[in-house]
């Protein structure tokens, strides 16, 4: 039991009123529940509105992204790391093309490097956007989660601008980037998007969310997950962060060139209650949205002239055969892709480690003795997206 | 009721009525009355709400149907209900089922008959008007959890249940935030206590003295809960009970209740409207042409209060909802009765 001090196993069991049997009343949260971000099933047990028991059920999203891995070649399953977590795909394609230059060794261009972080950082800002307003929305207020959108909007219209596509990019291909920027005037939109945003939208979101009473009531000291519990679960991103522990891959294993960049790591604090409690995780992403905005700056002042693939499009590629792993920071966490090839055009298999499945476990453990709301409120700050967990 | 049945009587051919004869016509009148403007209050807030909410969340709501601001989206709505189909689940309790929304429904039609619209004119002049006016809507929170039980669904119980608790808790700080004006004016007759805010902005209760103040503000805060609205929309609550006490009605059986809570959220409104804003008297003395028209009005504005608060704050969790009426309301509204007690006394109102 989570709450070491409550006895929560006996109570239940047991005959309150002479004669008549009580027993726990076992509860389906989703498939198909507007609090379960997508098709997550929670198989409860409560009495009244206390949890006892909490039981993820998953696999209601399942495609088979991993098998059709072993039957596409390395630029095809692009599309697939696309469709792992859909709120951030750039930041999914940076962990695959990561894994696959690992082996293929070209020499991706500095100029290509650049505008993957930006584009991924952008994508983690839109990520960060919706787990801001789906988080608002659990907590019962609608209108952050227009707020959000909004700005979201934005950022989608800068990506379709140099990747094509508004929600599915296929922008990263083993040795590059698909497209250069499409003109001088994006660089100066994005600059002035991510300025607007700094100095404006996020006070906006904290005035109207962030520092709400109500809020604050509603997420601090509710659904903590101390660090070290964070760390036997293997939780990662700003589940793990917002439990105090300064971890961020794009720090402690850099890759791409984040080590040319200045940024901070903001983690949990326990501000307005708890070190790790839902309030600290909500706040760690709104702080990530800042650090994002300052690598993004960065990475388009110093962005360098010059090619931006290393393999022409229509070439295709063949990995030499072995075996590589490479972990990213995506939005949600750490993505990790474990590639083996056998020298071919296809992967021999591919294994993928997402962050939101690995995040979600913690429910098991943190979500028992807490209320029904309070689970909402645990499940809505752990951010997790259900194509990513299923693949 | 009297100016009705007067001017009936006024009417060719009901001259010769028996009084009998013209009670009845007029009480008919009356209910048709009440019910049209009920209906209407629904059809036109579902519209406002979606504008308000619109307007908060920087985009227009509904610009389509009917041309202006989308004015018939309401109707369309209505008329798209209607033809639903009507399901009853297979393990339903189907004689509650059915009767549920239709209780809810009643309760806060009933409640309408002892609303002064205007000097002299209202449904029913009770000589308990207020007390009339809380006890048929507290008929709502047997209509919900009869709903929530009927409906043999988990989400829909937990609704119930939460609703039950919810509304028969702040049905005690919302009487109470009211009881200060009743000692002011010494009856509870709904005509009564508008009568006495004559003369201005300075003369409603709101402003007459710090502890009135507070009561108005607790009484706003009661009602929402009171009417299941966010911040305090328990029995509801989307994000976590799906929908609800109503999660398995369909149709027209999901509109009464639809019905019911915006007819619900104006009732409350204008229950502070003629409690503690004046009624049917505006804010400056002497220029009440149109009574009726400010009593509407001011109704309007604190619906629009509402739908602002709604719009605005997050929801607070079921437990809070309770310490927050148990521990905080109800202390307060107890110290506004006593305080406003003895500032009669002190200043001699009492004689």
């Amino acid at each position: 039991m989570a709450t070491g001090d409550k006895n929560l196993t006996g109570w239940a069991d047991q005959d309150h009123v002479p004669g008549i049997k009580s027993e726990l009343l076992e509860l389906n949260m989703g498939p198909q529940h507007p609090a379960t971000h997508g098709v997550l099933r929670l198989l409860l047990k409560t009495d009244g509105e206390i949890v006892y028991q909490v039981t993820p059920v998953i696999g209601y999203l399942h495609r088979c992204a991993e098998k059709i891995a072993e039957g596409v070649n390395y630029k095809q399953w692009v599309v697939y790391t696309d469709r792992f977590d859909y709120l951030a795909p750039v930041c999914c394609n940076h962990a695959y093309v990561t894994a696959v230059e690992k082996l293929l060794k070209p020499e991706v261009p500095e100029r290509a490097e650049h505008l993957r972080i930006v584009t991924a950082e952008l994508s983690r800002i839109a990520s960060h956007l919706i787990a801001l307003a789906t988080f608002g929305l659990d907590m019962g207020a609608w209108t952050p989660l227009l707020y959000c959108f909004r700005e979201r909007e934005e950022i989608l219209n800068l990506l379709e601008r140099i990747a094509g596509g508004r929600m599915l990019y296929n922008y990263f291909v083993p040795g590059g980037v698909r497209y250069d920027v499409p003109d001088e005037q994006w660089i100066k939109d994005v600059l002035s998007f991510i300025t607007m945003l700094e100095t404006k939208k996020i006070k906006d979101y904290n005035d109207l969310l962030s520092y709400n009473k109500i809020f604050i009531e509603r997420t601090a000291d509710v659904g903590v997950i101390d660090a070290e519990t964070a760390k036997a679960y293997a939780c990662t991103g700003p589940v793990l962060r917002g439990s105090g522990v300064k971890f961020d891959c794009r720090r402690d294993d850099p890759y791409s060139v984040y080590h040319k960049f200045d940024f901070e790591i903001p983690v949990g604090m326990g501000e307005m209650g708890t070190v790790g409690d839902c309030w600290d995780r909500y706040m760690v992403r709104v702080r990530e949205i800042e650090q994002s905005c300052r690598i993004i700056r960065q990475a388009l002042d110093t962005l360098p002239e010059g090619p931006y693939q290393a393999i022409p499009l229509n070439k295709m590629v063949k990995v030499p055969a072995g075996a590589a792993y490479s972990r990213t920071e995506s939005a949600k966490g750490e993505i990790g892709h474990y590639i083996i090839s056998d020298g071919g055009q296809i992967a021999f298999r591919n294994k993928v480690r997402s962050p939101s499945f690995c995040n979600l476990q913690v429910v098991e453990k943190v979500g028992v003795g807490q209320m029904v709301s309070d689970l909402v409120a645990l499940v809505g700050s752990l951010d997790i997206v259900l194509g990513e967990i299923d693949r | 009721m009297e100016i009705l049945t007067a001017w009936l009587q006024g009417l060719p051919g009901f001259g010769g009525m028996s009084d009998q004869g013209l009670f009845i016509t007029g009480a008919a009148l009356m209910a048709t009355l009440m019910f049209t403007v009920m209906a209407l209050c629904a059809i036109v807030f579902t519209w406002m709400e979606r504008k308000v909410a619109g307007f908060i969340q920087s985009r227009y709501g509904p610009m389509r149907t009917g041309r202006w601001h989308g004015w018939a989206q309401a109707v369309a709505d209505m008329l798209k209900i209607l033809g639903k189909e009507d399901i009853i689940p297979a393990e339903a309790d189907k004689g509650l089922f059915v009767f549920a929304p239709l209780l809810v429904l009643l309760g806060s039609l009933l409640a309408w008959a002892a609303v002064p619209w205007a000097p002299g004119f209202s449904a029913a002049n009770l000589d308990l008007g207020l007390f009339y006016i809380f006890a048929a809507s507290s008929m709502v929170v047997m209509g919900i959890l009869m709903a929530g039980w009927a409906s043999n669904n988990k989400w829909a119980l937990y609704g119930a249940a939460r609703g039950a608790a919810q509304m028969v808790s702040y049905e005690i700080p919302l009487a109470l935030a009211t009881i200060p004006v009743i000692m002011h004016v010494g009856s509870l007759n709904t005509q009564d206590i508008v009568v006495a805010q004559q003369g201005g902005i300075l003369n409603w209760f709101v402003l007459r003295d710090p502890f009135l103040f507070i009561a108005f503000w607790m009484y706003f805060i009661a009602s929402i809960a009171e009417t299941n609205r966010g911040p305090f929309d328990m029995p509801e609550t989307e994000s976590e009970l799906v929908a609800g006490y109503h999660t398995e009605y369909t149709g027209m059986r999901f509109a009464f209740f639809f019905l019911a809570e915006y007819a619900n959220l104006f009732l409350v409104s204008v229950i502070a409207v003629m409690v503690f804003l004046g009624g049917w008297w505006s804010p400056i003395p002497g220029l009440d042409f149109a009574p009726a028209l400010t009593f509407v009005i001011k109704g309007v504005l604190m619906v629009f209060l509402n739908m602002w608060v709604r719009w605005t704050l997050p929801r607070v969790r079921v437990d809070q909802l309770m310490y927050l009426c148990w521990k905080v309301m109800i202390p307060v509204t107890l110290l506004c009765i006593v305080g406003s007690g003895v500032l009669m006394i002190t200043s001699g109102a009492l004689g």
